[in-house]
């Protein structure tokens, strides 16, 4: 399962890069894996303030529909339009073209898994 | 189905299937009748189709389809358990059948006898004081105990408790009804042994919660061990338990929500009782309370008195009609006939078959498939496909691949915390050779899953369509026929 080194990871299979105050986020390769096939994402519109852990969307597979939860915390700047019509990008390009969002943060996120972390958590 | 034309698509313009005769009676305008503005201006592009195209049509339809009567159905949380002929005898009496829902009560003493029969055995059955045969499903029925839990804590001037409470294995019916009923939702996890984390249980309780929605055995066929325990915290902190009734097939005749504390339930007849599954209904969501829930329950009530059944509908509490007249009246019929043949003692066969037989095929397959929590299970068996993921065979290939063996899948995918989650309930109704090829298939398919994979990633091979792309069906959802030959209009 691809877990690249540039980012940091929630138990909740979400990673996020910091760019200066901008957190670039999106779901990991294991989590598209476990979902199968992305049909549609319910997300918000910018300017939305979410808090760490939030949920601020939810996406939905031929399998399930599960809620997405916000690694840090602070308000939405962008929401990566190309979803809307190829939501099977987070599937093709989870860590690429398959992000989900842009969170301008409020403070310092708390508590998220370093790569390796990441790696433990999922291979439990 | 590219082969297999709509019946839209068999049309031929004038082709008729019946001519009706020469109107006798004297004629009237019918815009007269309705209204002008009532009236299409343009024809209804019905099919024109002859009466034996209708028969090919859905005879073909009939063909493709898989059901109970077709053979084993092991769709693990929706107990597609046989459904008796005699109920369809008792259900197509005229006297039943005919009956009108305007019809003085004096004159439907019969059917209201029915209805009242069966909520009294309802009661008797779950361990409540009384019954509701009004919830037209499942659904409505869990939405109505919410709303009648919600009343009862209003009339106790306790407005504040609007969270409810949900196991994280639980289906996602129970968080949609909270949601409708203007709750908020909050999980509760599950602990290694499969039942509820009652620390993390006492970490939700509080002020602010309405109820505690809980299945038992629980959505992973397993008993809950600390029920009476979850039910006194849940109680202490001034909140009410619901049961969810979906796995009932697993205790009727053994054991009884209301004995274990809950303060009100919902029955799927569909479920347990044996009316016809499916179809979007019409169904019936029994629901069953205590008596401190009585003074809300829908109206009217069906009572007894001196001999005489009547409709009580001075109900000033209730919370209202759930459904027009008294339900979906024919599954009372059905169940009625079901519970009558067996009878008191005979009731509780069902839930020692249905256990035994689930424990069975759990036994036979589980060094291919492991249980994911390793115990005694009820009425339905949760196991992993995980050795097999090792593999690149996902569940979902190894469900597609019994459908070449003749079987209808089992729920894969759930419930959620479970991965590669294959969740099997055989029912009752299943015969020891039934079980036996269920197994046997499912063994080969273990075997195909470290010999051919390829076989799994392609299957069904044998159905009259292969593996349908799911994600394009649900990105490009379009169900409604449209003329080829003619664009559409919009109208504003």
């Amino acid at each position: 399962m691809n877990v690249p080194t540039d980012r940091l990871y929630t138990p909740t299979h979400e990673w996020l890069k910091l760019e200066g105050d901008v957190a670039t986020i999106g779901i990991t390769d294991y989590a598209q894996s476990e979902l199968g096939d992305i049909v549609y994402l319910d997300l918000p519109e910018p300017g939305r303030v979410l808090q760490q852990g939030s949920s601020f969307g939810t996406v939905e597979s031929v399998k399930t529909v599960s809620d997405l939860y916000s690694p840090v915390p602070g308000e939405i700047v962008e929401i990566n339009s190309a979803l809307e019509g190829q939501s099977e990008l987070v599937n093709s390009d989870p860590y690429g073209q398959g992000w989900i969002a842009k969170i301008k943060l409020s403070e310092k996120p708390e508590n998220l898994l370093t790569p390796d972390d990441y790696k433990a958590e999922i291979s439990k | 189905m590219a082969d297999f034309p709509l019946i839209f698509e068999r049309s031929v313009p004038n082709r008729r299937g019946c001519v009706p005769p020469v109107c006798d009676v004297p004629t009237k305008d019918v815009a007269s009748l309705i209204g002008a503005d009532n009236l299409r201006t343009e024809p209804a592009e019905l099919p024109e189709v002859s009466e034996l195209d209708v028969v090919r049509h859905f005879t073909n339809l009939s063909q493709r389809t898989y059901g109970i009567d077709n053979g084993f159905y092991p769709l693990g949380s929706c107990t597609m358990k046989y459904n008796p002929r005699v109920n369809e005898a008792a259900a197509a009496n005229p006297a039943f059948a005919s009956a009108h829902p305007f019809q003085p009560p004096k004159t439907v003493q019969g059917s209201l006898r029915v209805i009242h029969d069966l909520q009294t055995w309802m009661a008797e059955i779950t361990g409540f004081d009384v019954a509701t045969m009004q919830p037209p499903a499942g659904a409505s029925g869990e939405l109505l105990c919410l709303l009648m839990i919600r009343a009862y804590h209003l009339s106790r001037n306790d407005a504040q408790r609007t969270v409810i409470l949900v196991p994280d294995s639980a289906h996602g019916t129970n968080p949609a009804s909270a949601a409708r009923a203007g709750c908020t939702v909050q999980s509760v996890k599950t602990n290694e042994r499969g039942s509820t984390d009652l620390q993390d249980l006492k970490s939700h309780l509080g002020p602010h919660v309405a109820a505690m929605m809980l299945t038992n055995p629980n959505t992973i066929g397993l008993f809950e061990e600390n029920i009476l325990e979850i039910c006194d915290l849940i109680h202490q902190a001034g909140a009410q338990v619901f049961c969810d009734g979906a796995n009932m097939n697993a205790l009727v005749g053994i054991a009884r929500p209301g004995d274990m504390g809950f303060d009100c339930m919902h029955l799927n007849l569909h479920k347990t009782f044996s009316t016809p599954h499916g179809g979007g209904g019409p169904g019936c969501g029994c629901v069953a309370v205590k008596s401190h829930l009585e003074p809300f329950l829908p109206s009217p009530v069906i009572q007894k008195t001196g001999g005489e059944y009547v409709l009580d509908e001075d109900r000033p509490r209730s919370v209202g009609r759930v459904h027009t007249w008294y339900g979906n009246f024919l599954m009372n019929v059905r169940a009625w006939a079901y519970v009558r043949a067996y009878g008191a003692e005979g009731l509780s066969s069902i839930a020692k078959y249905a256990v035994l037989n689930a424990n069975y095929v759990q036994a036979r397959i589980r060094h291919e498939f492991p249980p994911a929590y390793d115990r005694v299970c009820m009425h339905e068996c949760v196991l992993t496909a995980s050795n097999q993921k090792k593999l690149g065979v996902r569940a979902f290939d190894i469900s597609k691949r019994l459908i070449d063996y003749g079987f209808h899948p089992p729920t894969n995918y759930f419930p959620l915390i479970v991965p590669e989650a294959l969740m099997i309930e055989p029912t009752e109704s299943e015969s020891k050779q039934t079980l036996d090829a269920f197994c046997d298939a499912m063994l080969k398919i273990a075997e195909e899953a470290r010999t051919s994979p390829e076989l799994l990633h392609s299957a069904p091979h044998n159905a009259p369509v292969g593996r349908l792309d799911e994600a394009w069906a649900a990105k490009n959802l379009d169900v409604r026929w449209k003329p080829s030959s003619k664009p559409q209009t919009v109208k504003a």
